[in-house]
């Protein structure tokens, strides 16, 4: 029994089929990947995990709970966080700010109407982003508008955002798309430390190998809107069938 | 240290409120009538302030709620009382259920379409109050106080005199004292007094709701709806209570434009007093918390005082100079004033939001630190 089960999923676009069949089973603590060639159908697959797109057919559990036809904001209530491709952080807000948000929503739930309670008299909340912001080494920062920080500053709140939510799983698609190598090592470095110190099952979509085998633990590939392989990354490194697939792609 | 300065700036709101018929006599706009106006659009704006300012969404709106609040007031005078305080509360009540049904409609777009929606929704109530429900609004002529009204509460008025609105015996249009000051006429007038409060108690409202937790969301949905959606938060509702809340405060302004003249007209529902509500707050600057005010006062200011300067006043004013000179001035000033008002405020208007996107408040800051020299500093410390 995984955290997150993908039974029989399909979505067809008009003539495409994006999705064919898909199984998924994401066991919990475990850091899944999954990864494919441009237009294997990633995105549409994390569309249909978070309540953007509904598939025509198959089921989505998470923790023992359909979330199939689910809002964002009703997923996000069961446990489920997710990074962006582009960091999607409040720009206009302080780092501070940025992240009791997201404390707030976790503690008082998708809508509370406390028009007369005051966000700095909150010490629990206080206490609770400054502590995430300090784990993160972005204590420094907390006063600085968010949208002035840099690219990886940026990254880093977004999953600062997240963590302090104390979500079961994690949804990272593709964490270091547009990255220089120094700020792809740095984020590398940042998801291994969220692993030693919390036990949060995380899946991630992503298109750069040097990402992917520093940090799964287990990988899926997906090529045609098909789970074509599945295994521990020493076994998917030598699946003739990946490398058919990424024919032409020199990373694998 | 935000707390503090949020009490510091509340003091010195309030003492400015409460000296403002002293210091608007020099404006020549220190009479009664017109520092009321003040007060009450002011509430008006900030109201406004609290949708637009935090959320970002605009509504061409809210003069429907204006509206509701001055028909439900003068309902009030002639039903129960002449005491504004149950028509007040009637004004805000019935604002309040008015702003939730349009609310949620229009919420269920947002950016341009929301605002049409808004102004469509606005329109037809316009329409509606003109027409079909002439019974209850007397339509073009305007709902009105009349001498067999019910009144259950106090009907026993002397005969052939129409009741003025009061507060507990305190009339609104009483002068309750009239010193003279440096030369100046000054009038303390009862009318004046509650809508001040009024508008310190909303002020007041306003600060807590910037500095709380659902203020702070609403901004949030300002930025980034998407990104907080995908946090947990589900934002339907939140921007519909803020919509709720400016729509109850324009009703509060409404009943108060009716209590300190018990008539209610269609034309305050018009498109173009929410039109005026926008430029107000954008003036004064969106999203801060003085700048509705500042912004309601300017316009006020204007449409009051700007046009009632005509070509006799401009040539007492350029007297001194030669006569060819002055011809001269009077002819390129005049089209700018009197009726033409609506021009240099056009003009005012392009050059705030062209070279002060921030507003008068953004102004104001700007030269504070050129005084204080705080930008220096701050890129001293820069470079150190």
């Amino acid at each position: 029994m995984g955290i997150l089960e993908v039974q029989n999923v399909n979505k067809r676009f008009g003539g495409l089929q994006a999705l064919n069949n898909v199984n998924l089973d994401v066991a919990e603590g475990s850091v899944h990947a999954l990864i494919g060639p441009n237009g294997a159908g990633k995105s549409t697959f994390l569309n249909c995990l978070i309540g953007k797109l509904k598939p025509d057919t198959g089921s989505v559990q998470f923790d023992g709970q359909p979330v199939l036809g689910k809002k964002p904001h009703e997923i996000n209530q069961l446990g489920v966080a997710r990074v962006f491709q582009t960091p999607e952080i409040f720009m206009d807000l302080t780092v501070f700010e940025n992240v009791m948000i997201p404390c707030f929503a976790h503690r008082d739930g998708a809508f509370k109407i406390n028009a007369f309670a005051r966000v700095l008299r909150d010490k629990e909340i206080r206490q609770k982003a400054e502590d995430i912001l300090e784990d993160m080494g972005m204590k420094e920062k907390m006063a600085a508008q968010s949208g002035s920080l840099s690219r990886g500053d940026k990254r880093r709140l977004e999953i600062a955002m997240c963590l302090v939510q104390e979500p079961k799983l994690l949804l990272l698609d593709e964490p270091t798309a547009g990255m220089a190598r120094a700020d792809t090592n740095n984020t590398i470095d940042l998801l291994n430390h969220i692993g030693e110190t919390r036990k949060i099952t995380k899946v991630i979509i992503e298109h750069d190998m040097h990402v992917v085998f520093s940090l799964a633990t287990t990988i899926s590939v997906l090529a045609q809107g098909a789970i074509i392989a599945e295994g521990l990354p020493e076994e998917i490194k030598g699946h003739p069938k990946v490398r058919e697939a990424y024919l032409g792609e020199a990373e694998v | 240290m935000t707390l503090m300065r949020d009490r510091t700036l509340l003091i010195i709101f309030t003492l400015f409120v409460l000296a403002a018929p002293l210091i608007f006599a020099p404006t020549g706009a220190a009479y009664p009538d017109l520092l009321q106006r003040f007060a009450i659009y002011g509430i008006f704006a900030i109201g406004f302030n609290i949708l637009f300012g935090l959320t970002g969404y605009l509504s061409f709106g809210h003069a429907a709620f204006l509206g509701v609040g001055s028909y439900s007031a003068v309902w009030m005078f002639k039903l129960l009382s002449m005491n504004i305080l149950p028509a007040l509360l009637l004004s805000v009540v019935m604002a309040g259920i008015f702003a939730l049904l349009i609310g949620y409609i229009s919420l269920r777009r947002s950016g341009i379409y929301f605002s049409i929606l808004t102004l469509a929704l606005a329109q037809m109530s316009y329409v509606l109050a003109y027409s079909v429900l002439t019974p209850l609004t007397n339509g073009e002529t305007g709902l009105q106080l009349r001498l067999d009204d019910p009144r259950i509460l106090d009907a026993a008025g002397p005969e052939g005199f129409l009741p003025s609105t009061n507060l507990f015996g305190l009339e609104m249009k009483e002068v309750f004292w009239n010193p003279t000051v440096f030369g100046y006429d000054l009038q303390f007038n009862w009318g004046y007094y509650v809508s001040a409060v009024m508008l310190i108690l909303s002020f007041w409202i306003s600060i807590r709701i910037f500095r709380s937790p659902f203020g702070l969301m609403l901004r949030a949905i300002k930025t980034n709806q998407t990104r907080l959606n995908y946090t947990g938060v589900n934002s339907r509702p939140y921007t519909l209570a803020a919509f709720v809340i400016s729509g109850m405060f324009a009703g509060l302004a409404g009943g108060l434009l009716a209590s300190m003249d018990p008539l209610a007209g269609a034309e305050r529902m018009q498109w173009t007093v929410g039109g005026e509500v926008v430029l107000m707050v954008v003036l004064g600057g969106m999203g801060t918390l003085i700048g509705p005010v500042l912004g309601a006062i300017f316009i006020k200011y204007f449409e009051n005082i700007f046009s009632k300067i005509n070509e006799v006043v401009l040539q007492g004013w350029f007297s001194f100079l030669p006569d060819w000179l002055s011809n001269f001035l009077v002819t390129i000033v005049s089209p700018f004033v009197g009726r033409g008002w609506g021009l240099t405020l056009g003009a005012l208007f392009m050059i705030v939001v062209i070279f002060l996107p921030g507003g008068l408040v953004d102004g104001a800051r700007r030269i504070m630190r050129k005084i204080t020299g705080a930008d220096r500093r701050a890129a001293k410390a820069r470079n150190e």
